[in-house]
């Protein structure tokens, strides 16, 4: 861990720390498999009833992190507490305060979703009386109402979904942990879930993490965002505070259409002093982070001069992405003595990119 | 506290099973396979292995060479007889070949799988009472018909061989015939077994199969059942749940060894209805050793299965495991037949005790008393496995 990410989760957690208790608290989670470190002395805390998202690429630690703190792997250090109780000393208390809505389904195809809920209620030992009424509501709720006594088989990805997500919610759950929810969705279903999410955040008051690769989703969902890339959280913030990183003090994000874009001229444009990063986004459109109060004039004065045509400039608010990509870009930078590694074909275009 | 936690554990168990059968009723293709298993793997058994005296139609080529002795020949009553016979016992067909070239070719191309040739001074000896020459001639490269249709065609040339003498002693001393019978054959042997009745080469193997069908299912069912849950992500769901880990492993040892049973007494209908095969035992006695047994190798399962990363895996580790298992724990042949190293594996596998005390108490009628070493080899194989099983399965599930 550098010194300045260190700085960086520190002060979140000295901030949560003071304004009210936790209902999950991260010290040094760490996870080693056979030598390669899937998380890196992750710290954090979460408050109750927030949002709080992983965001990062894939393979980032991200669901071993939900594993360990759903008690389905055991970390090799450091611990976690959930509503007070250790993750590993604890772990049937903890199981009754969870629900896990996983990447992977957790539904048996040839039941159908009534005796699905049937089954995993019953692990829970609610009470027939309890249960059968509660599962009826929860299909209600995501309109699966009608289907209950069909195959799950037999349903669509975003049906299935739905049913993934009702199914960590018969326990009624205090934490919610949601790994990539809308993975796999289409754009309707997607909408549909991140609603279901807030409206369980926002009526339960359940605390939620959630992890995704999708920046708009984190955006729209969480409270806070921790960004973590190799196992470690690089950044954790609220997204408004997050964006401010990239936009703060006198950065630009600009798109630029250049109809005869080569790549001597994005090459020359990486090289100016006042850009950051260059993203080749399609055969004329070039996304460029720079700085300084001329960055614009430069910019453009270095295209006119190489002869190319501007057809548009659109001066852009940051996105995650662009936070994701300032931060990680500039770590690279750090390793790496070039400001942005050059592929064979597709030059600009970083090597790391969120999807 | 303990007695509640065991009463939940126990109903969590129930419920995974009723899961895990419920998902396999639901799924006609796997269900009409697991009837099938059985009743294939016994009408193959059951037919093919043959007991000594089965040769059916067997093509057998028949040289006579006899020149005969003037007008008198005793090969047209040697083939008389014989023709006779096997008109009662239909073991073979007969057809004429002209020399043993002949014969060989036939057996080449496939037409005879043996044959009969009555030397060409068959009459001449006998009559100068010397011994008549009867060549059976065999196809080596297929060792058990050889053997057979040795056995069985020696076995008809001697008693057409006895009967002849028998008459040839009645004409010469003029005594009568059983009395010709104790001269020509003064010794009369009689086989008889620990209990009556006929006993068949099915009666010995039919309580293996059921063994080692009980035992199958449970060792592929169980890594399949649980690393296949594992793969697909369902089995987070339980884990997630707070469940005791052990309702796991038993809701699917439940599971799997209810499709046993199902196998096993499929089997055991098959064997008492088609192949004739008594149960002279206690029949519950049969069930609880199968139980037993299950529970001896559910350890070793379930340590497999821990050690598998997928399914694939655990299938091919249980094969692996499976077919020494089938073959030295002396189902299908005999443990006294094998070399000496492996009666000494045969001795360590659980499946040999359980095919053992099954046979005893199918075959022999035999109670427990007459099982105790069987029986407490068994518990002990199970508790040992169980032991090493519940803590590496814990700690596999939490990697």
């Amino acid at each position: 861990m550098n010194s300045e990410e260190k700085t960086l989760s520190n002060q979140a957690e000295a901030e949560e720390t003071l304004e009210s208790e936790a209902m999950i608290e991260v010290r040094d989670l760490t996870k080693k498999f056979n030598g390669f470190t899937a998380v890196d002395h992750v710290t954090f805390d979460v408050k109750e009833s927030e949002v709080f998202g992983l965001l990062g690429p894939n393979g980032a630690g991200k669901t071993t992190i939900i594993r360990m703190l759903s008690t389905l792997s055991r970390p090799t250090e450091g611990t976690a507490r959930i509503g007070g109780y250790d993750i590993v000393k604890r772990d049937n208390k903890v199981r009754q305060l969870i629900g896990l809505v996983s990447e992977k389904m957790i539904m048996y195809d040839r039941l159908t979703a009534k005796e699905n809920l049937r089954f995993f209620g019953k692990l829970y030992n609610i009470p027939k009386n309890i249960l059968n009424p509660r599962i009826d509501e929860l299909l209600e709720l995501v309109q699966l109402g009608k289907w209950k006594n069909s195959k799950v088989g037999t349903f669509s990805t975003g049906m299935r979904q739905r049913m993934n997500v009702i199914r960590a919610l018969l326990n009624m759950p205090k934490v919610l942990f949601l790994d990539e929810p809308t993975l796999g969705l289409d754009p309707q279903s997607t909408v549909e879930v991140r609603e279901f999410i807030k409206k369980i955040n926002r009526e339960n008051k359940t605390t939620i993490i959630l992890t995704t690769h999708m920046m708009n989703e984190a955006d729209r969902l969480c409270d806070r965002i921790g960004i973590i890339d190799h196992g470690k959280i690089v950044t954790l913030d609220t997204s408004t505070n997050l964006k401010k990183l990239v936009s703060g003090d006198d950065a630009t994000v600009m798109k630029m259409e250049i109809p005869n874009l080569t790549k001597k001229l994005v090459t020359s444009i990486q090289a100016l002093d006042c850009v950051k990063s260059v993203t080749q986004e399609n055969s004329s459109h070039l996304k460029i982070h720079a700085t300084g109060d001329e960055a614009f004039d430069t910019i453009i004065d270095a295209v006119r001069t190489a002869k190319a045509r501007i057809n548009s400039v659109e001066n852009l608010q940051p996105t995650l992405e662009d936070v994701f990509l300032y931060i990680t870009g500039r770590k690279m930078r750090d390793k790496a003595d070039n400001k942005i590694p050059m592929g064979n074909n597709r030059q600009g275009m970083p090597r790391r990119r969120i999807r | 506290m303990i007695k509640m936690g065991a009463k939940t554990m126990l109903s969590h168990s129930f419920r995974i099973a009723w899961k895990d059968l419920m998902e396999l009723f639901r799924n006609r293709m796997g269900l009409v396979l697991l009837i099938l298993m059985p009743i294939f793997m016994m009408t193959m058994v059951g037919f093919i292995y043959p007991s000594e005296t089965s040769l059916n139609n067997v093509s057998i080529a028949l040289v006579n060479e006899d020149e005969g002795f003037g007008d008198y020949s005793l090969s047209s009553a040697f083939i008389t007889a014989l023709e006779a016979i096997n008109d009662n016992a239909d073991m073979m067909t007969l057809t004429d070949a002209s020399s043993l070239d002949d014969v060989r070719d036939l057996i080449q191309t496939g037409d005879a799988e043996g044959g009969i040739i009555i030397a060409s001074d068959f009459t001449a000896n006998i009559m100068s009472r010397k011994q008549g020459t009867v060549t059976i001639v065999t196809d080596q490269s297929n060792p058990q018909m050889s053997a057979m249709i040795q056995a069985v065609l020696g076995e008809v040339v001697e008693q057409m061989g006895t009967a002849l003498a028998q008459q040839n002693i009645v004409d010469e001393l003029g005594i009568d015939l059983s009395n010709a019978l104790a001269v020509v054959k003064p010794y009369d042997i009689q086989v008889k077994g620990s209990i009556e009745g006929e006993f068949s080469y099915f009666d010995f193997i039919a309580p293996g199969i059921m063994a080692m069908t009980v035992m199958m299912s449970v060792m592929t069912g169980l890594p399949a059942a649980i690393s296949q849950e594992r793969e697909v992500g369902t089995l987070d769901g339980m884990m997630v749940a707070p469940i005791n880990r052990l309702a796991v492993i038993l809701g699917k040892t439940i599971a799997q060894m209810a499709r046993g049973i199902l196998q096993g007494t499929l089997i055991l209908v098959l064997a008492m209805t088609l192949f004739g095969v008594t149960v002279h035992g206690n029949i519950l006695l049969v069930f609880a050793l199968l139980l037993l047994g299950v529970f001896s190798f559910v350890g070793l399962g379930v340590v497999l299965t821990s050690f598998a990363k997928d399914q694939e895996t655990a299938v091919m580790m249980m094969t692996t495991i499976m077919f020494p298992m089938m073959f030295l724990s002396g189902v299908f042949f005999p443990v006294e037949q094998m070399p000496w190293f492996m009666q000494s594996i045969s001795k360590v596998l659980p499946l040999t005790y359980v095919a053992d005390a099954l046979r005893k108490v199918m075959v022999l009628g035999a109670d427990i008393p007459a099982l105790t070493t069987e029986l407490s080899i068994l518990i002990v194989f199970g508790a040992v496995m169980t032991a090493i099983a519940v803590p590496v399965f814990k700690r596999a599930m939490t990697r």
